[in-house]
């Protein structure tokens, strides 16, 4: 028999990996969306690990959830996975969990359907993954006192250190992209300068 | 019922994903954007076909009947 | 405006009779509503969706803004369409080489407005657009005539004026349905054409200024009036940008199926290359220019077509090569830069070439623009990586031999003023594209 104990020590074991994947699914992403390459790995299975590290977090996820209202210690209610702010235990903090939970949801769905959505639509959505990550994150340290102390805060801030210097790359490739209407000029610059136009 | 690749080239920023994945129907140009065939996909290869039309980082890329 | 709109073609005709002018007013002054009303009639509304299209099949017009598609084919394919029609006449006339459409909208706006009105009747449409180049003038002219048909209740559907950007591309059918529907003037990736899905999603016919003039007058005079000139294929009158070698020229209405040495004078004014089609146009020797009509039948066999009806007789004392590498670097900075070949290839294209004009070639020279014209034909949104291939393909037969003389480090031209207009400048930001 699962005692409460238990399910409970599950809840918050799944809840670190799920963090530290969703991590990991956020800098492939990022990855990828540079162009950039993992060594030894041809582009599309970088897509491939983001996506199947994507769906592992899911799983994660999955199981962080139902071991946390299985356990009946404390009551937070079935709705409280995608309607957030209803638990009665820690309603801030878990809410915040189910705020990531949603938008995470509206991303993996939008991806799984992306060949059938229309590329402005799958990418609007698939912005929340970025607003995901804050939130995630501040649940992570309030619903539980497990990060804020210990070599799991060592290990939290290692992940957000990598995370937000992963944002930080695409921040800066943003701001250095050439806008379109300057693209042409800038090509014509380039190809008259070199002399030999390569 | 045949299908051939189509890309929207106002889409595609030259990721490339698609040529390593069929390097049969799909090469690269000297700047990274890929040249298709326009040839049917062949049966063994509809289901690669499909996989880069998925995974196509840009949505750029698609199958279409063959008319 | 211009004098070569004033210096305009003038023949006495009666209205209805089966010569020239027919879209240009004959005393070369803009028609007045009141004149317009007076020699043509009012507007010949049909009564109901659908009633115009087989009079325009049994004319056998065709667009007149360059591809000579068959124009009850796109009225038929517009009106089929599911959902409520929008038609925008396309006035915008990107091609710096040809004033037609500037010269019409200035001389006859109101066939071209009944025009629109008679389209968008035929189809269903409930909203109409005039897009035309936003040169103020013009559009001053415009918004006046627009209140002159309101204030007698001429127009059905109310006409809404919108500006296009002065670029090649701004009268390209998916950059003006973005224009028209207030973004940038930047073409889209097809399929849907704009005939299924284009202003806001709903069907949209797009017709050229001329083509609704057209429509205008066979309404009134019938197809055996519109056949009685042209040829049996491509009937009718059209409008074309005619420069002689001298440097003269007018934008002059002719029968299609007209000689072209007639119309360029080639005569009294010799030249050693023809220009047809515009831009996107191809290049004919003089010899081959000698016999031939202006007529899709005479000129798609080399490759060659009427297009928008532009005609240029380069003289002997310029230099083919340079003239089109001048165009090709116009091509090169016009390009929308939203698509990786074009945005690459053509100015690459335009490098080289204007290396080969300016006697700085190298021996692979020819062997690069063969490659990267392979290389960027078909690979772009729209057309115009093909249309630019295609010019350059033919300036370097018909200039093969000026080609020659550059590789060696010479050039046959005695004078370096430009011959063909090219608009100075180029695009760089967002705002140059609305």
């Amino acid at each position: 028999m699962i005692t409460g104990t238990a399910l409970w020590y599950a809840s918050r074991a799944t809840g670190v990996i799920s963090l530290i994947l969703l991590s990991s699914v956020a800098i492939l992403g990022i990855v990828v969306s540079r162009q950039g390459r993992l060594p030894g790995l041809p582009r599309f299975a970088v897509t491939g690990l983001h996506r199947s590290l994507s769906l592992l977090t899911v799983a994660f996820l999955g199981i962080h959830i139902v071991t946390a209202i299985a356990d009946g210690y404390v009551h937070i209610p079935w709705l409280s996975t995608v309607v957030p702010f209803t638990s009665d235990y820690e309603r801030f903090w878990i809410g915040l969990g189910t705020v990531a939970v949603d938008m995470v949801a509206a991303v993996i769905i939008t991806s799984l359907l992306r060949a059938r959505l229309r590329p402005s639509v799958w990418r609007a959505v698939h912005w929340l993954s970025y607003a995901s990550y804050p939130v995630t994150l501040v649940h992570s340290l309030g619903a539980s006192k497990d990060l804020r102390s210990g070599w799991l805060l060592a290990l939290t801030l290692a992940t957000v250190f990598a995370v937000v210097t992963a944002i930080g790359y695409r921040i800066i490739d943003a701001a250095a992209a050439i806008p379109r209407a300057r693209r042409v000029p800038q090509q014509l610059a380039r190809t008259e300068k070199t002399g030999s136009p390569r | 019922m045949s299908e051939k690749l189509r890309v929207n080239p106002i889409l595609c920023s030259g990721h490339g994903l698609c040529a390593e994945l069929l390097p049969e129907l799909i090469t690269l140009d000297e700047w990274g954007y890929p040249i298709l065939s326009g040839k049917p996909v062949p049966g063994e290869l509809s289901k690669l076909a499909r996989r880069a039309v998925t995974d196509c980082p840009a949505l750029a890329l698609h199958l279409v009947p063959e008319r | 405006m211009t004098t070569s709109v004033q210096e305009a073609a003038i023949r006495h005709a009666q209205p209805g009779a089966t010569s020239l002018p027919r879209l240009l007013p004959t005393s070369g002054q803009p028609m007045s509503l009141a004149a317009h009303l007076q020699t043509h009639g009012p507007t010949p509304y049909r009564g109901g969706p659908g009633m115009l299209i087989h009079t325009i099949e049994s004319a056998g017009l065709t667009g007149r803004g360059g591809a000579a598609f068959p124009t009850h084919r796109k009225l038929t394919a517009v009106a089929s369409q599911k959902g409520v029609a929008v038609v925008v006449a396309n006035g915008a006339e990107g091609e710096p080489a040809s004033d037609k459409d500037k010269a019409l909208l200035w001389s006859s706006p109101h066939l071209v407005l009944d025009g629109l009105q008679l389209a968008a009747e035929a189809v269903g449409a409930a909203k109409v657009h005039l897009y035309v180049h936003r040169e103020p003038t013009l559009l001053g002219l415009l918004r006046s005539a627009l209140a002159d048909r309101k204030a007698v209740g001429l127009d059905r559907i109310t006409v809404g004026l919108v500006g296009a950007p002065p670029r090649f591309l701004a009268g390209e059918e998916s950059a003006l349905a973005s224009r028209v529907e207030g973004g940038s003037a930047l073409p889209r990736f097809t399929p849907p054409r704009v005939f299924e899905r284009g202003v806001h999603g709903a069907p949209t016919l797009v017709q050229n200024v001329e083509t609704l003039a057209q429509i205008a007058l066979i309404s009134r005079y019938g197809p055996a009036w519109f056949r009685a000139i042209g040829t049996e294929a491509e009937p009718g009158s059209m409008l074309t940008t005619v420069r002689l070698a001298n440097g003269g020229g007018a934008v002059t209405e002719t029968a299609i199926g007209t000689p072209i040495a007639e119309l360029l004078k080639l005569a009294e004014h010799p030249a050693q290359a023809v220009l047809v089609g515009g831009y996107h146009g191809a290049w004919l020797s003089a010899d081959r220019a000698r016999i031939l009509t202006l007529s899709n039948a005479d000129l798609r066999p080399l490759g060659a077509a009427v297009g928008a009806g532009v005609l240029a007789a380069l003289p002997a004392n310029r230099c083919g090569i340079v003239e089109s590498s001048r165009v090709v670097d116009y091509l090169a900075r016009e390009s929308a830069g939203q698509c990786g070949p074009c945005l690459n290839g053509l100015p690459r294209i335009a490098t080289t070439f204007s290396k080969l004009a300016y006697r700085d070639s190298t021996p692979s020279t020819r062997d690069e623009l063969q490659r990267w014209s392979q290389l960027v034909e078909q690979r772009g949104a729209c057309h115009h990586p093909d249309g630019t291939v295609r010019f350059l393909r033919s300036a370097l037969t018909v200039f093969s031999g000026e080609v020659a003389l550059h590789e060696a480090g010479r050039c046959s031209a005695t004078t370096s003023e430009p011959y063909l207009p090219i608009p100075a400048g180029s695009p760089a930001y967002d705002e140059d594209w609305r």
